[in-house]
């Protein structure tokens, strides 16, 4: 199994409960703002800790509440393409880019690092700071810095959102591109189902949280 | 130009700040950092206690210390007994009341940069491999730079020019506890005093001028060509 996730998790008034596992080599993971499609990405990732469940990705258990099982966020090898980016204001982009590559670089095998950022076409922005850049060269560049971190599996959060559809097209197929070159498990979130399709076939659609009953004071 | 009293006595003013804002920086960073990230019973006392000197007036400052450090104080008292240290009279002294008034600024600038670091960089860094020790030395620090910096300068200036903390607790000692503001104080109450008195004046205004352009230039330096420049 690529993916054995069961989990449930209390955040604020938004109860999040999810039960799946699959194959696929990607799965699609879409439902209504609100759902919990981040939070579900976060659990995952070990930057949110759920209530309980237990999270199983390429084999290797990553959270277990049974077992009491929870590996650190930074063991996770977790490549997260964040819905905000999130690049470092204070580093160049080829600092962006180096950040993980240098933590995780000798541990795991070689990665294509001039075959990923000539396909995501950044070669000529290294020496830009990120507030420098356009939404789309904002966006390749995060790509480009989760998979440079040696990733184990690609989180990515609505990675096109708000670009105009030629970008989005356009990275929509780097995506595709470099995930099949990886070879590595790859959950892609998305409201636009009509993105996801042409990725994969495995699609989990999230339902809109009931409202917790919220007695009056 | 600058005889050679004058020299001494900015010497000394310069070594009491110095030593008062370098050993000061450290405790200060941690406690802004405390403030700005952790919810602990007592968090309110400690932020009024923090602030404390800032509206308290220095003179109760220097009395305050006094009572706790002085010779016969308690913790001046075991001070003086275990490790042959005494603060009163002494330069370290002034530093030490200087560093009492220039923490509560110090802490103040710090915690807005603190409070400023979007901690969801600091996420994105743990994802991409860093310990949370390695997400604030690479992340958090750099960041809050501008503001460890900022409170630098103003602990500095503010070291610069305390009074009254100082002649209360360290007392008025030529070469010892004698910085600027009591040179100024001490010509002052000398008759024909006033020559020399301006000339100390001016060579306050003058440094504290340098010690702010220093911080701009190093400012603007460390955040060269970012848009975020706080």
């Amino acid at each position: 199994m690529s993916f054995e996730i069961e989990l449930s998790h209390q955040l604020g008034d938004c109860a999040l409960s999810v039960d799946f596992a699959s194959d696929a080599a990607c799965i699609a993971i879409t439902g209504p703002s609100g759902a919990g499609k981040t939070t579900l990405l976060n659990c995952i990732a070990g930057l949110i800790t759920p209530d309980r469940g237990r999270i199983v990705i390429g084999g290797r258990i990553l959270h277990d509440s049974a077992r009491q099982i929870s590996v650190p966020v930074e063991q996770r090898g977790a490549g997260y393409v964040f819905q905000d980016a999130r690049l470092f204001p204070h580093l160049k982009v080829a600092a962006n880019l180096a950040y993980g590559d240098r933590r995780r670089g000798q541990q795991q095998g070689t990665i294509d690092r001039d075959g990923i950022i000539e396909t995501l076409g950044i070669s000529g922005i290294m020496d830009r700071w990120p507030a420098n850049l356009s939404g789309g060269e904002i966006r390749r560049v995060a790509i480009a810095r989760a998979l440079l971190a040696h990733p184990q599996f690609l989180l990515l959060d609505e990675p096109i959102a708000s670009l105009d559809p030629a970008r989005s097209e356009e990275i929509l197929t780097m995506i595709e591109q470099l995930g099949r070159a990886l070879a590595i498990p790859m959950i892609y979130v998305s409201h636009q189902p009509q993105e996801t399709a042409r990725l994969t076939d495995t699609v989990i659609t999230l339902a809109t949280p009931l409202p917790q009953s919220t007695s009056p004071r | 130009m600058i005889s050679a009293l004058e020299w001494s006595i900015i010497l000394l003013s310069l070594k009491v700040s110095l030593v008062a804002v370098t050993a000061t920086m450290p405790a200060a960073y941690a406690l802004a950092w405390l403030l700005a990230r952790r919810r602990f019973p007592g968090h309110s006392l400690l932020d009024a206690l923090v602030h404390l000197p800032l509206v308290v007036p220095p003179v109760v400052t220097g009395w305050i210390l006094l009572i706790l450090l002085g010779r016969t104080g308690p913790l001046g008292a075991l001070l003086d007994r275990w490790l042959g240290i005494t603060l009163v009279f002494h330069w370290t002294g002034a530093a030490l009341a200087a560093a009492v008034m220039a923490l509560p600024l110090m802490v103040r600038a710090m915690r807005l940069s603190i409070d400023a670091v979007d901690r969801r960089l600091v996420a994105a860094g743990r994802t991409l491999g860093a310990t949370r020790w390695q997400a604030f030395r690479t992340i958090s620090l750099p960041l809050t730079l501008p503001g460890i910096l900022a409170g630098a300068v103003l602990g500095f200036t503010r070291s610069l020019g305390e009074f009254g903390a100082t002649i209360t607790f360290a007392a008025n000692i030529p070469g010892q506890t004698r910085t600027l503001p009591l040179a100024i104080y001490t010509g002052l109450q000398v008759p024909g005093g006033e020559a020399a008195v301006t000339r100390l004046a001016i060579i306050s205004i003058l440094l504290s001028l340098g010690a702010l352009m220093v911080s701009e230039w190093l400012i603007r330096r460390n955040t060269n060509g970012r848009a975020h420049v706080v």
